[in-house]
């Protein structure tokens, strides 16, 4: 045990020494070898200076960028190229994987599921997020009530997998039930039931676990947003006979919706990429089968075929872009505002 | 009373009343794993987890001893003896029993049961018992059978912990994390916040398609990048003769998928400082190593913190890129593969199950609450800007 935890540290400490060690003797480099003296020749230290100038940034971004090549840039168009090749990536077999995935019935049921969580998620995180940012920014414990709603953000997909797992559980016969969700139902007078192998509706236990994930970051952002508001508006609308539900529609949700639309789009982001969940809950049998889970199965499930599951990350690539883009101009629009 | 409640409103005590409900629900399920982690690995599966403080009851059914120990005892003939320890666990309490599996309650510990034909049966609380006829057991009978309602007092035991820290290799998964976890957290943030003061406060050709390219790889699904990396590693691997799967190579995954969302929110946060410092210390010589060391990243702490927290949370709580660059050699397993491959093999073990989710989760909970407030700021300072 104490030489395993030794050598974990031993190759932390290497690790962040050697990245530290790039940053500071390449910057030392660079000084030495253009020095700019005070008291030398004062052409020759201007020239230097500049010299330095010229090459400091992509000291201080040639890690980043280096990374950001390889490990993203490169493998988007290395997947579009395998997508047109057969299992191993070695024959190029046109449109073939392309015309497999649209006839695939696992590729279509993973379409449908893919869907339904981006239609049910980002919905439901948003809309409880806002609701419940209202209510908790009225009253005196608002705050710990935050804390406990946002703390599931801190839980890994697999740990909430374990906790959930447990809420489904089922136990046969007369035995009884440990399982909250069979219990409960059991109280009202139902008959318990094995949850997630219920085909279409088990799609939906599934998302109650990352809405039950995610709330806690929509309403952190729009209670954050509701602040903003400013006083007067509510105000008035008071002094013009608004009730509390007019309030909210009419006054309120108009005024974050720039933050709600960033919410849900954050909160589709994760949904196209979610797979813990459908791995560790049922790994994609019953029908519940979504394309990020689809495209991993293609990657390892009998020895590969890379050709498939770079046809499966391109779909979801694809669904991405849109909000690639609406980033993009969002972002050049802030930065020539500043 | 009432003076209150009208002062309150129906209004404002129905918010009340709703943020609870909803705080209960959020709570239930996390406490459910806290409470059975805790509780006897035979208690878990008799009763739910929501009765573990209020003890639980179940139903035992034992043997008394057969007419060949009976004895006589005036006209009557005797069989007695105890059936603590057979069958029922031993430490639960005897409440009641009875003669039939449909009634296992039928009568209290301490009464006399009058089983007609001139038996009777008495079963005291500490398992003793006499049965009683009034005339010579039949010989060839088969020892009687009766059922116990055994309640059980709450226990609580931490040898689900010591179990699965020891013997299902939580301990160990645990050090793995770690070494994952902490260089995969320092490191990006070093490389992020120099090419963020590079990107904020440099000079040089290019620098506005940089910023836009590093926005656009913020939503670049990292599903895209598995197969082409994994080529990369095996012919690097090959190569050098090493394993394709080492601690550098998942640390260089996670720090390149956690980079852009880095120097994006930390450009947005060192570009927000004041010009006249940076300004100044350049007129005083300093180059933009010295500016950087000396006054950026002191500066930048709060923005730092916040982003270390996502990431240290992202990548402990990681399952794919641990599974596909650090493999599923069991000595090599992170705590969420582990905990994975526990779901696999030890499905229905819930003590097993509970304690290991416990131990997973324990240190993001930690981090969470014990950071709570440079994360909430980290969220609002980057990702929402003009929200």
């Amino acid at each position: 045990m104490i030489s395993q935890i030794l050598s974990a540290v031993g190759a932390m400490i290497f690790g962040v020494a050697v990245c530290a060690a790039y940053f500071l003797f390449s910057n030392k480099l660079l000084d030495a070898i253009f020095p700019a003296k005070e008291g030398g020749d004062v052409h020759r230290v201007a020239v230097n200076l500049r010299r330095r100038g010229l090459i400091r940034p992509w000291l201080f971004l040639g890690p980043a960028l280096f990374l950001l090549a390889v490990y993203l840039v490169y493998p988007v168009v290395a997947t579009l190229i395998l997508s047109f090749y057969g299992p191993d990536g070695s024959k190029f077999v046109g449109g073939a994987n392309y015309v497999w995935a649209f006839n695939d019935t696992e590729f279509r049921q993973s379409i449908f599921n893919n869907i339904l969580w981006l239609a049910v998620v980002p919905a439901a995180c948003t809309f409880f997020g806002l609701v419940i940012a209202v209510m908790t920014d009225r009253i005196w414990w608002g705050n710990i009530a935050k804390a406990v709603i946002f703390m599931p953000m801190a839980i890994s997909f697999v740990g909430a997998s374990v906790i959930w797992k447990f809420i489904y559980e089922y136990r046969g016969g007369s035995d009884t039930q440990i399982g909250l969700l069979n219990a409960v139902v059991q109280l009202f007078g139902g008959t318990p039931e094995v949850w997630i192998t219920i085909p279409f509706w088990n799609n939906f236990f599934l998302m109650v676990m990352l809405i039950w994930i995610q709330t806690g970051f929509a309403m952190v952002i729009l209670s954050a947003a509701l602040r903003g508001i400013s006083e007067e508006t509510i105000e008035a609308a008071v002094i013009d006979g608004a009730n509390g539900w007019q309030i909210f529609w009419k006054i309120m949700v108009p005024q974050v919706w720039g933050t709600i639309a960033t919410v849900w789009t954050t909160i589709t982001i994760l949904v196209l990429k979610v797979f813990d969940i459908v791995l560790t809950m049922t790994n994609g049998q019953w029908n519940s089968m979504v394309l990020a889970n689809l495209m991993f199965n293609w990657m390892f499930r009998g020895g590969g075929d890379s050709g498939r599951s770079a046809v499966i990350a391109l779909v979801i690539m694809a669904a991405v872009t849109p909000i690639m883009i609406w980033n993009i101009r969002r972002a050049n629009a802030e930065t020539k505002g500043r | 009373m009432l003076g209150t409640l009208r002062r309150i409103g129906p209004a404002r005590l129905f918010v009340h009343f709703a943020v609870l409900l909803i705080v209960i629900l959020w709570l239930l399920p996390t406490l459910g794993i806290f409470v059975t982690a805790l509780r006897d690995k035979d208690q878990i599966v008799v009763s739910g987890w929501w009765t573990a403080f209020s003890g639980s009851s179940q139903t035992a059914a034992v043997r008394l001893a057969g007419p060949d120990k009976a004895v006589q005892d005036g006209p009557n003939y005797v069989i007695a003896g105890t059936v603590a320890g057979e069958g029922n666990s031993g430490n639960g309490k005897i409440e009641s029993f009875g003669m039939r599996v449909q009634e296992p309650a039928a009568y209290k510990v301490g009464s006399s049961a009058d089983l007609g034909n001139g038996e009777t049966l008495t079963v005291n609380a500490d398992g003793s018992y006499r049965y009683q006829k009034n005339a010579p057991f039949e010989a060839d009978a088969r020892s009687k059978r009766i059922y116990l309602t055994i309640a059980t007092p709450p226990q609580f035991t931490l040898d689900n912990y010591r179990n699965v820290l020891t013997g299902e290799g939580i301990g160990q998964s645990f050090i793995n994390s770690l070494t994952v976890t902490i260089p995969a957290t320092v490191i990006p943030i070093l490389i992020a916040a120099f090419a963020a003061y590079a990107l904020a406060w440099m000079e040089f050709p290019g620098r506005a398609v940089l910023i836009a390219l590093v926005v656009g790889l913020i939503v670049v699904p990292l599903q895209m990048s598995l197969i082409p990396l994994l080529r990369i590693y095996n012919e690097i691997g090959q190569m050098f003769g090493v394993s394709s799967k080492t601690y550098p190579g998942i640390w260089m995954a996670h720090t390149a998928f956690g980079l852009p969302l880095a120097i994006y929110l930390l450009r947005n946060y060192i570009a927000g400082l004041p010009k006249e410092i940076i300004e100044s210390a350049r007129v005083d010589g300093a180059s933009d190593f010295d500016i950087f060391v000396k006054i950026i990243l002191p500066l930048s702490f709060p923005a730092l913190a916040s982003f270390a927290i996502f990431q240290f949370l992202w990548v402990w709580n990681d399952l794919l890129i641990a599974m596909v660059f650090l493999g599923t050699d069991k000595d090599r397993l992170v705590l969420t593969a582990a905990l994975n491959a526990l779901l696999g093999s030890r499905g229905g073990n819930w003590e097993i199950l509970t304690a290991s989710a416990f131990v997973t989760i324990l240190i993001p909970l930690l981090v969470f609450f014990g950071l709570q407030r440079y994360l909430v700021r980290g969220l609002l300072s980057g990702s929402v800007k003009g929200g």
